[in-house]
């Protein structure tokens, strides 16, 4: 049995997760969107007597990496541990693709291709002829179809043997000029370093890109004494080709363009077919990102999402609630014979939080991520990003925090983490600490049983229309946030913007249900309620340890209940908000049960009931819309804010975008509460 | 033939890539997305705001903002 490593490489967005999840059988995120995969994944499946472990890398569009993303999938196809490198094609737009080829065959001969999405070229009536590009680029080609898993046997057996092929780089001329200052170089990299392929580094010497050096030159051990000699000899051979970095065409111009030519030259033999194929997306294009109609489609989606949500969530939540309650007196008579202390713990504190977070969290999350993964499967999502672009860059920020806040409705943490496909690190930065202003998952439900309490009881479409008029007011808290910073803290011109708006493809509406259902919704409620039942045991030893006449709970509530009524809240609310810190979703239980065991227990099977338990304890319309706005903005979760340390490296940014929601939400609770008292 | 800034062109016109910005790193950036001298690019719809436009270029479309649009120069038939 032998053990293979396989980099599978391309541009964004040509399926590359795809074919990874079809030959591992992970589930590996996929949408149809470029910078879905925003780090390195892992997988491994067996053909016949090799074990090939995968690597599923980032996409990019070439080997001259812009932004942190593009550096991982860069270092890890030319210096990773890889026995060979597959790289995944789009047939549809094979000519850009196969840029991103010819450098790589340019690293190393020990390389396939695999032209995915064939069908969808077929469609389009463009064809490939794979013999013919694997005899131009001599590398195997193979068609496949990964999301049918058409052409994936051949695929995994082209791995076996390309990893024994002769590692032999392409050469690619680049024209006498440049072709003679490459001789002139090799002589002393080969001095230097004999173990790289001299003409490769030549060639990347005379990029002269900074971080492709810096990664060549930790990877290989070269001093950096030696890289800088190596350096001004590139400079030295170029100039006297007069091909000098501040002369009117640089070599890394000559190399781009010499790149583009010969993928250009390769595809007029490959690829047949017309080049205005696309005349469905671009008509799908004109409405959703027509001048009249791709704002009001925008909304009415979000809205038509919510609706969906709000009003196939409320029969399954009314019935797990029954459910549990049920069952909770069930177990309560088990345990009866039990010490009260220990049935008070389990039942009342650990069992109830634990069922309530499942019974109001999962149908709205069950619902809520399938169709959002319908979207981001079809192309809408760079669309949105598409049509607020001008929004963000009167901000100073990049049209991408768009689609980080998109996946920020998912959860916050996969927001943060989708800021990677960012390439300036200021507009970085600002996307990062702005993400949690846009609700995720966790704080939907609590957030439609507020409003369906509170504003739109009689109506679900009211309560949809709500919820999507509160992730506009998000959208532009979000937006004076960025623009605040980049006026004050994070200065800057708005950097440049490229956007790729891929082809509209059908989703694969029953997987797509079935995977978010059981990959993406019952992780996050994994992860909740493993917070919860800790949760619901410190609140109940709190409500329940007296301190001379009071219980822990209480005092805790009475100290922050000035502060908090200041802010149209209470203690309770807060005191819910701090202990929910690991996870945003038993908030709203914490509060249900602090006002339960502070008073008389109510049995909690529908909203109404929990709505005459709320206004018992005090809640009016203005403190329903005060811990809406709080929801909204408050800290970011722990799981977020790990992430943000981990993605920003800076202790000051995690801190700082925990205060700044959280100071903001106050302030506008205090104009509301203050508003409210004035009228 | 006329010498006009991309990001003159109106949906549905095309025309052909004469120079890209000095700036090194943009230019850079735009010849990865297959933006080279000689390439055809057509604009294919402007973002309802006006800012940014999509253009299609090598089989793909893509987003550029004005300010980007307007350092690359191409050449259209009159």
């Amino acid at each position: 049995m032998r053990n293979l490593t396989i980099a599978l490489a391309g541009n964004p967005n040509v399926g590359k997760s795809t074919v990874f999840n079809a030959l591992t059988g992970m589930k590996q995120h996929t949408g149809n969107w470029a910078g879905k995969t925003v780090s390195s994944a892992r997988g491994r499946f067996r053909v016949s007597d090799a074990d090939i472990e995968l690597v599923d890398v980032p996409g990019c569009y070439s080997l001259t990496a812009r932004s942190a993303e593009e550096e991982v999938a860069r270092d890890y196809i030319c210096f990773g541990d890889r026995d060979a490198v597959v790289i995944v094609c789009d047939a549809t737009c094979l000519e850009r693709n196969l840029v991103l080829v010819l450098q790589t065959l340019e690293v190393t001969g020990k390389a396939a291709v695999c032209v995915n999405l064939v069908d969808e070229a077929k469609k389009r009536g463009i064809s490939v002829n794979c013999e013919l590009l694997s005899k131009l680029l001599g590398v195997p080609v193979t068609a496949a179809n990964a999301r049918r898993k058409e052409g994936l046997s051949q695929l995994s057996a082209t791995m076996v043997t390309v990893c024994e092929s002769e590692n032999k780089p392409k050469h690619i001329d680049y024209g006498c000029a440049l072709e003679s200052a490459v001789s002139a170089v090799i002589p002393d990299i080969r001095a230097v370093c004999p173990s790289v392929d001299a003409r490769w580094l030549a060639l990347r010497l005379f990029d002269s890109d900074r971080s492709m050096l810096d990664s060549i030159a930790d990877s290989l051990g070269i001093g950096s004494a030696d890289m800088n000699t190596l350096r001004s000899r590139a400079c030295e051979a170029l100039s006297r080709m007069e091909l000098c970095s501040d002369s009117a065409v640089d070599a890394a111009d000559i190399i781009s363009a010499k790149l583009a030519c010969e993928a250009e030259r390769i595809c007029s033999l490959c690829v047949a077919g017309t080049q205005e194929s696309d005349l469905r997306d671009r008509r799908i294009d004109s409405v959703v990102t027509g001048k009249w109609f791709a704002f009001p489609i925008m909304f009415l989606l979000v809205a038509l999402v919510f609706w969906l949500t709000i009003e196939g969530a409320n029969y399954p939540s009314e019935l797990l609630a029954s459910l549990f309650s049920r069952l909770g007196a069930y177990l309560s008579s088990l345990l009866a014979d039990c010490p009260a202390w220990l049935r008070g713990i389990l039942i009342d504190g650990v069992y109830s939080v634990t069922t309530r977070v499942v019974s109001v969290m999962l149908p709205p999350m069950a619902i809520f991520f399938p169709l959002f993964t319908l979207l981001e499967d079809f192309g809408y999502l760079p669309r949105i990003a598409f049509n607020l672009d001008r929004c963000f860059k009167k901000c100073s920020a990049c049209g991408k925090q768009a689609l980080t806040m998109c996946m920020g409705l998912g959860c916050n943490a996969v927001g943060v983490t989708g800021c990677r496909i960012i390439d300036s690190p200021r507009e970085r930065i600002i996307a990062t600490v702005t993400n949690s202003f846009i609700p995720c998952n966790g704080r939907f439900p609590t957030l439609i049983a507020i409003i369906t309490m509170f504003f739109a009881a009689q109506s679900s479409l009211l309560s949809a229309l709500t919820l999507a008029g509160l992730i506009m007011l998000s959208v532009a808290v979000t937006l004076a946030v960025s623009k605040l910073l980049s006026k004050t803290l994070l200065k800057g011109q708005p950097s440049s913007f490229t956007l790729e708006l891929p082809p509209y493809r059908m989703p694969q509406i029953g997987r797509t249900i079935v995977r978010s259902v059981f990959d993406r919704t019952l992780f996050v409620l994994g992860r909740a309620l493993i917070t919860a039942a800790p949760a619901g045991l410190i609140i109940w030893l709190l409500a329940n340890i007296t301190v001379g006449q009071t219980t822990v709970l209480s005092a805790i509530t009475c100290a922050l209940d000035p502060f908090a009524s200041f802010f149209g809240l209470d203690g309770v609310i807060l005191t819910a908000f701090i202990l929910g810190l690991p996870a945003n979703e038993i908030v709203l239980p914490i509060i249900i049960m602090a006002y339960g065991a502070s008073g008389t227990l109510v049995d909690f099977e529908s909203l109404s009931s929990l709505r005459e338990l709320l206004c018992a304890n005090g809640w009016t319309e203005v403190t329903a819309v005060c811990v809406m706005l709080f929801s909204l903005m408050h800290w970011p979760c722990a799981t977020t804010l790990i992430t943000i340390k981990k993605e920003t490296g800076s202790f000051f940014w995690t801190v700082f975008s925990a205060i700044v929601p959280a100071v903001i939400g106050l302030i506008l609770c205090f104009f509301v509460k203050t508003a409210a008292s004035v009228f | 033939m006329t010498c006009i800034r991309l990001s003159s062109l109106m949906p549905g016109e095309y025309g052909y890539i004469l120079s890209l910005p000095c700036d090194r790193f943009r230019r850079k950036r735009l010849m990865d997305l297959g933006l080279t001298e000689g390439t055809c690019v057509k604009c294919v719809h402007v973002s309802p705001l006006g800012d940014p436009v999509a253009y299609r270029i090598r089989g793909c479309v893509i987003a550029l903002r004005r300010s980007e649009a307007g350092s690359i120069k191409v050449r259209i038939k009159k």
